[in-house]
C-alpha cells in the first residue's frame, strides 16, 4: 500500500486474484516512470544545451557506439523478461482454481447475466457470494460475445456462445463491486451492469436457502419470476413505455402492425413464436435484436409466461 | 560513387547542379488541369491527391470523435441514441484505421518523397501508383454505401458473431470496402519494394538509403504479406454473411476466436505499417534539425525490419481473454515483449542523435520532440498491457483506447504532421507561418495528453471502453477527456488555416530551407516534374553534415542521361568532378 500509483487502481476485494496483478502494475509504472522522467529530461537538456548558434555549427561525426548500443538493448530486454515472468506467473494463478471452490453457473446475454445455484436459486444481474470463500464463475454466452469483469478482483474472461470459460476470486470482505460487459454486444452493451454481492458466511446461506428451489407457486406467478429472471424487462416494460422492444402492458389480444406491413392478433401462438424465433414477425418501428430462446425455455415455461403476459393491463 | 561499381563501370564524369531557387518549369505547372491530374502517373500528383483524401477522411472522422466526446459529457444520453452512438465510435474507428492512418504516410508523403530521396524519376509502376488511388477511392465509396443502407454498429474490429448476426447490409458493405482498399495498400507495398531495389540513383547503396526508406521498406514488406490476409478474412465474412456458410458463427458451427486470430494476424501488423513509416520521418527530421548525422544508423534501419518480422508473431496478445490456448497466450505475451526491444533501440538512438548537434527548435523538430515524449507513454503502456496478468485486468477498457491513441495518434500522426511541415515547402514550393505552427504544435500537446491521460486512470479504474453509458464515477474523467478533445480541435483547425493560406500568400520557399543534405532537397522547390532535371550521383551518405553541401549536388554530367533533352538543366556550376 501507499505506491505512487494507487490512484489509478480500484480497491483490492480479492487479494488472492489481485495482489500480483497489482504489484506488477505499480513496478512497470513506477520502473516507465524513471525511464519517462529521464527520456525527457534528456530532450530538454540537449534542447537547451545544444540550441542552434548559427547556420554555420559544426557537429561531431558520431556514428554509433556499440557497447551503448548494447547496454540500452539488453537493460530493457531484462526488465522486460522480469514483467513478462511476473505477469505469467500471476496469469497462471488467475487460471488455476483452488480445489474447494464453489461452483455457479452464468449466462450472458444481450444485456443481461443470469447466475444459477447448485440448490436451484436463480438470479438476474446479481451475483451472490460468500466472503473468504473461493468462487468460480462458469459462464456461457446465448448469443453474441459478451466479457465478464469485475474490477475489484482484477479478473475478467470472455463469455463465448458454443464454449464454457471461467474466473475465480475470493472476496474478502462483504459489500457490492460491480461486473461490467466488457465485449461490445449492441445497443445496451454499456447497460449490462451487475453487481457481486458478499455476504458473510452464514448470511449467504440463509439466503441460498430461501430461493433455493428456483422457480414455484401458480402459473402467473411462474411466468412472472421467469420474465424477471430472463432479463425480459431490459427491453420490454410493463408501464406501456416503448423501450427497445414493445411493452407487455395490454399485450394480450392487442392487434400488432408488423415490420413487412401485415397485422396480427397477439395470441398463445404469436407470443410462443416470438419467443422461440423473434426475427419471424416483427413489431413495426423496431429492430430485430432480441435473442432467440429456442432451446432455452420448456414448453411449460411458455406457457407461464404467456398465463403471465395475460395478466398486464 | 560506389567503388567497385566504378571500377566495373568507365569513369563516371559528373558536375555540380546547383537547385535553381527560380524554377520556371515545377511538377505543378507541367500538367494542369482536373483532367491532367486525374489521369497523372506523376508520384508526387498522386501524393498529394493521397494527402487531400486522408486530410478528408481525417477531418471526417475527428469531427466524429468530437461528437462522441460530447456524448460522454454525461453519464447518461446527452444528445445522441445509444445506436447512433455506437455506429459513430465504428464509423470513427474504421475510418481513420483504413483511411488514414494506414495510407497517411506510406501513401500521402511517402508517394511524393520515396522517389526523390532515390533519386528516381517516379515509382517502378506509376501507372500501378495511380490504379491504387482509385481502389482507394472504390474503398470509401463502399463504406459510404454502407452508411446509406443502414450504417454498422460493429467496432472497427468486426468482432463475430456479432458482426455476422442479423447486422444487415451495412456490415457486408463497409467489409467489401475494407476488402477493395486493401489492394490499394499491397499496391502501394509492391511499388515501393520495387523502387527501392531498382530505381535508386547511381552511388545511392544499401549503406547510404535514407532511414525514411529504410522505413518505408519494412513497411512495404508487411503490407504486402499481412494485407492479403486481412482480404481472405472478409470474404469468409461475407460468405457467412451472405451464404450462411458456418465460419465463424457458432450458430452455423463456426467459431468466434477463429475470426479473432484472422483479424489480429493482419491487423496487429497493421499497426506497425502505420507507426513504422512515422519511424522513418522522425530520423529524417531529427537529423537535420540536428545538423548532425543519425547516431547508430544501422541500429534504426534494422530495428525497422525486425519490429516487421516480429510483428508478425504477436497477434495473439489481443486475445488473452478471448480463450485462446494457455500455451499460445504466454507465447504471445513473451513474443511481445521482444518486439517492444527494437522500438526501445531506436528512441534511444534517436535521443543520442541530439547530442552535441546544433538543435534548431522548427516546427518539425517540435512535433518530434512531442512524438518522443507521446510515443514512449504509449511504449511503456504497451508493456503493461503485454504483460499476462496485468492485460487482463486493463483488457477492453479505457486503458487500451489511451494506449492505441498515444501510439497511433501520438506517434503515427504526430509524425505525419511533423513530415507534413518538414516537406510542405517542398512539396508545395511555400512557407507556412512558423508561429502559428508552434501554437498550434503546443495545443496540440496540451489538447491530447488532456485527452488521453485521463483515460489511463478511468481504464485502470474499470472503465469499460465502447460504452454509451457510464457510472457516475468516471465523470470528472470523461469531462477533463471531452474539453481536451476541444482543444485538440481547434488546433487542427488553425493548421488547416495555416497551411491553406501558405497556398496563397506564403513565402516563396527556398529549394532546401531546412540547410539539410538529404537527396530531396536537392531539386527545386517545388519540384521539377521529373523530379530532377539530371541524374544524380551520391557520394556522401543522407546524413554526412561534416561533408560540404556541394558533394550532395552532383548529377551525370553528360546530359540527357535518360531525360528528355528538351528539359534544359537548371543552372550549371561550373566545378566539375571526377567520383
Amino acid at each position: 500500500m501507499g505506491r505512487l500509483f494507487d490512484f489509478m487502481l480500484p480497491d483490492n476485494k480479492s487479494p488472492l486474484t489481485a495482489d500480483s496483478t497489482d504489484g506488477l502494475f505499480h513496478f512497470i509504472n513506477e520502473v516507465s516512470l524513471i525511464f519517462l522522467v529521464g527520456i525527457t529530461i534528456a530532450l530538454i537538456y540537449f534542447a537547451i544545451k545544444y540550441k542552434r548558434k548559427s547556420e554555420d555549427d559544426k557537429t561531431p561525426v558520431i556514428t554509433h557506439n556499440n557497447t551503448l548500443e548494447i547496454t540500452w538493448s539488453v537493460i530493457p530486454l531484462l526488465i522486460v523478461m522480469v514483467v513478462f515472468g511476473w505477469g505469467y506467473s500471476g496469469w497462471l494463478n488467475l487460471k488455476a482454481v483452488p480445489n474447494d471452490a464453489y461452483e455457479i453457473q452464468a449466462t450472458g446475454y444481450k444485456w443481461n447475466w443470469n447466475f444459477n445455484y447448485e440448490n436451484g436459486a436463480q438470479t438476474l444481474n446479481e451475483l451472490h457470494v460468500p466472503k473468504g470463500r473461493p468462487i468460480k464463475v462458469v459462464m456461457q454466452s446465448r448469443d453474441v460475445l459478451h466479457s465478464f469483469f469485475i474490477p475489484d478482483y482484477r479478473v475478467k474472461h470472455d463469455v463465448v456462445p458454443g464454449r464454457y470459460t471461467y474466473v475465480w476470486f475470493q472476496a474478502e470482505e462483504t459489500g457490492e463491486s460491480v461486473i461490467f460487459c466488457t465485449e461490445y454486444c449492441g445497443t445496451s452493451h454499456s447497460d449490462m451492469l451487475a453487481k457481486v454481492i458478499v455476504h458473510e458466511p452464514n448470511e449467504f446461506e440463509q439466503w441460498l436457502e430461501l430461493n433455493g428451489g428456483g422457480i414455484q407457486g401458480t402459473p402467473v406467478e411462474q411466468g412472472e419470476q421467469l420474465v424477471s429472471l430472463q432479463g425480459c424487462q431490459t427491453c420490454h416494460s410493463i408501464d406501456g413505455s416503448p423501450k427497445i422492444g414493445p411493452t407487455f402492458k395490454g399485450i394480450w389480444e392487442r392487434e400488432q402492425q408488423l415490420t413487412d406491413g401485415s397485422t396480427v392478433v397477439v395470441d398463445e401462438n404469436y407470443i410462443r413464436e416470438s419467443i422461440l424465433y423473434p426475427g419471424n414477425k416483427v413489431v413495426a418501428g423496431y429492430q430485430n435484436v432480441m435473442s432467440p430462446y429456442e432451446g432455452r425455455l420448456s414448453d411449460d415455461e411458455i406457457t407461464n409466461i404467456i398465463e403471465y403476459l395475460k395478466t398486464i393491463n | 560513387m560506389a567503388i567497385t561499381e566504378a571500377k566495373k563501370m568507365t569513369t563516371l564524369q559528373v558536375k555540380r547542379f546547383k537547385p535553381s531557387e527560380n524554377p520556371t518549369n515545377t511538377f505543378l505547372t507541367d500538367e494542369k488541369g482536373v483532367w491532367a491530374w486525374m489521369t497523372t502517373v506523376d508520384h508526387k500528383k498522386i501524393g498529394i491527391m493521397y494527402l487531400v483524401a486522408v486530410a478528408f477522411f481525417f477531418a471526417l472522422a475527428g469531427f466524429l470523435a468530437i461528437a462522441l466526446r460530447t456524448e460522454l459529457w454525461t453519464p447518461a444520453k446527452t444528445f445522441i441514441e445509444a445506436d447512433t452512438y455506437n455506429q459513430l465510435f465504428t464509423l470513427h474507428g474504421a475510418m481513420m484505421v483504413f483511411f488514414v492512418l494506414v495510407p497517411s504516410i506510406p501513401a500521402a508523403l511517402g508517394n511524393f518523397i520515396l522517389p526523390m530521396q532515390l533519386g528516381a524519376k517516379d515509382v517502378a509502376f506509376p501507372r500501378l501508383n495511380l490504379a491504387s488511388l482509385y481502389i482507394y477511392v472504390a474503398g470509401a465509396i463502399f463504406t459510404f454505401a454502407a452508411l446509406a443502407s443502414g450504417g454498422f454498429d460493429t467496432g472497427w474490429t468486426f468482432y463475430t458473431p456479432y458482426s455476422s448476426d442479423g447486422n444487415g447490409a451495412g456490415v457486408i458493405w463497409v467489409t467489401l470496402g475494407v476488402f477493395i482498399l486493401g489492394f490499394s495498400s499491397i499496391l502501394t507495398g509492391t511499388n515501393f519494394i520495387t523502387t527501392i531495389h531498382k530505381l535508386r540513383a547511381p552511388g545511392i547503396t544499401w549503406d547510404r538509403l535514407p532511414l525514411n526508406i529504410w522505413a518505408l521498406y519494412a513497411t512495404s514488406i508487411i503490407q504486402v504479406l499481412a494485407t492479403p490476409v486481412l482480404a481472405i478474412t472478409i470474404l469468409l465474412l461475407s460468405f457467412e454473411n451472405i451464404m450462411d456458410i458456418g465460419i465463424f458463427d457458432p450458430a452455423l458451427g463456426g467459431d468466434p476466436v477463429l475470426f479473432q486470430h484472422f483479424f489480429w494476424f493482419y491487423s496487429h501488423p497493421a499497426v506497425y505499417i502505420m507507426i513504422v513509416p512515422g519511424f522513418g520521418i522522425i530520423s529524417e527530421v531529427i537529423s537535420t534539425f540536428s545538423k548532425k548525422t543519425v547516431f547508430g544508423y544501422w541500429a534504426i534501419a534494422l530495428s525497422s525490419l525486425a519490429i516487421a518480422f516480429i510483428g508478425f508473431l504477436v497477434w495473439g496478445h489481443h486475445m488473452f481473454t478471448s480463450g485462446q490456448s494457455a500455451v499460445a497466450t504466454t507465447v504471445f505475451s513473451f513474443l511481445t515483449f521482444l518486439v517492444g526491444i527494437p522500438t526501445g533501440i531506436k528512441i534511444f538512438n534517436w535521443i543520442a542523435t541530439l547530442y552535441r548537434g546544433s538543435i534548431d527548435m522548427k516546427t518539425p523538430m517540435l512535433y518530434v520532440f512531442i512524438f518522443l515524449f507521446l510515443f514512449s507513454i504509449g511504449g511503456f503502456t504497451g508493456i503493461m498491457l503485454g504483460a499476462l496478468s496485468v492485460d487482463i485486468h486493463l483488457h477492453d477498457t479505457y486503458y487500451v483506447v489511451a494506449h492505441f491513441h498515444y501510439v497511433m495518434m501520438g506517434g503515427t500522426l504526430i509524425a505525419l504532421l511533423a513530415g507534413l511541415h518538414y516537406w510542405w515547402p517542398k512539396m508545395t514550393g511555400k512557407m507556412y507561418n512558423e508561429k502559428l505552427a508552434q501554437i498550434s504544435a503546443v495545443l496540440i500537446f496540451i489538447g491530447f495528453n488532456m485527452t488521453f491521460l485521463p483515460q489511463f486512470i478511468m481504464g485502470a479504474q474499470g472503465m469499460p471502453r465502447r460504452y454509451y453509458n457510464y457510472i457516475d464515477q468516471f465523470t470528472p474523467f470523461h469531462q477533463t477527456s471531452t474539453i481536451g478533445s476541444y482543444i485538440l480541435g481547434v488546433a487542427f483547425l488553425i493548421i488547416l488555416y495555416y497551411l491553406v493560406k501558405s497556398l496563397f500568400s506564403g513565402e516563396k520557399a527556398p529549394s532546401n530551407p531546412w540547410n539539410s543534405r538529404g537527396l530531396e532537397w536537392q531539386s527545386t522547390s517545388p519540384p521539377d516534374f521529373h523530379n530532377f532535371d539530371h541524374t544524380p550521383v551520391v557520394i556522401n551518405g543522407p546524413y554526412d553534415y561534416h561533408k560540404p553541401m556541394e558533394e550532395f549536388q552532383l548529377g551525370l554530367a553528360v546530359s540527357h542521361e535518360g531525360h528528355d533533352a528538351e528539359h534544359a538543366p537548371a543552372e550549371v556550376d561550373t566545378t566539375e568532378e571526377k567520383a
